[in-house]
């Protein structure tokens, strides 16, 4: 009798013989001729250029993301026309609020300059007057 | 050359037996590389649409040249096209099979004599298989090419071919 973890064992195993398996078999079967024509990237048809793996600039990250939210949004959108003569005012309401809160988080982004593509440099603070807690000899060492 | 492919120097009867197992496993599933360049990839969207059903021969369409076995050239290969089409077919594994659909990929088809940009017949860039005539070529002779592509795949042999 096996026990919970027992069945999950076999279950690996199963996986394991499944992709071994299909591996070793096509390796088995397939024709083997290789040359560069064959072995280059695939972009369509075109000359391909540079490596397969892209290295893609960390600033569409936060654009993707904001993307994301307002397609989900839109996908709402879809089923909340679909039943809106049906359920009236109220179902407008309920689609305000909803926007209202996402476009408080768009407001919130733009405002916040993540949907610039040039960020500005980050302003280091000026100090123009020294604390009074410092001593007089630090003081010196401060550029003007 | 593979493990098993071009590695027989006589057939037998263990031998002829995988071959008929594989060859029919390979001619019941002839994936089909999209090569839509013209009004013969109506037909061949025609062909695979619900009336004719391609998918019955196990033809089944893929959008990249590592998962497919034959490619059906269908429409006016234009001197730009070929050189994507010899890169497309150097990319598919073997075996693949290759059936030129319609008179422009035969031959030129009405660009035959004044085409300045037309490829006269793309068996001038890839090895053809099977050549699908008309202009376009209605869906039933499109099925009857993946016939005949079958007919041939079924002689296909693991023995090392004669120098």
């Amino acid at each position: 009798m096996l026990t919970e973890f027992g069945s999950i064992l076999v279950f690996f195993l199963l996986g394991i013989v499944f992709v071994a398996g299909g591996l070793i078999g096509s390796w088995i079967l397939r024709p083997h001729r290789p040359y560069p024509e064959k072995l280059a990237p695939y972009e369509c048809g075109e000359e391909p250029v540079g490596n397969a793996w892209v290295r893609f600039n960390v600033r569409f990250y936060v654009i993707a993301l904001i993307f994301l939210i307002f397609e989900v949004e839109v996908v709402f959108l879809f089923p909340w026309a679909l039943v809106y003569k049906e359920m009236g005012m109220v179902a407008f309401l309920e689609m305000a609020v909803f926007l209202a809160i996402l476009i408080v988080g768009y407001v919130y982004v733009w405002a916040k300059g993540d949907l610039d593509w040039d960020k500005p440099r980050p302003e280091v603070p000026v100090v123009s007057q020294v604390a009074p807690t410092m001593t007089a000899s630090r003081t010196e060492h401060v550029p003007a | 050359m593979g493990f098993l492919d071009q590695r027989f120097e006589n057939s037998n009867i263990v031998v002829t037996s995988l071959e008929n197992l594989l060859n029919w496993a390979r001619l019941s599933s002839l994936f089909q590389m999209q090569f839509g360049l013209a009004c013969c990839a109506i037909e061949m969207m025609a062909a695979s649409a619900s009336h004719f059903d391609i998918m019955r021969f196990g033809v089944i369409p893929r959008a990249t040249p590592r998962q497919t076995d034959v490619m059906i050239v269908a429409g006016t290969v234009t001197l730009k096209m070929a050189s994507r089409i010899k890169r497309l077919y150097d990319q598919m594994p073997e075996p693949r099979y290759v059936i030129s659909m319609g008179s422009c990929s035969n031959c030129g088809g009405p660009y035959w004599e004044h085409g300045y940009h037309v490829l006269k017949g793309v068996d001038r860039v890839i090895p053809v298989d099977v050549y699908v005539p008309g202009c376009p070529p209605r869906p039933e002779a499109l099925l009857e090419g993946i016939m005949k592509l079958q007919e041939k795949v079924r002689k296909e042999t693991l023995v090392k071919k004669k120098a």
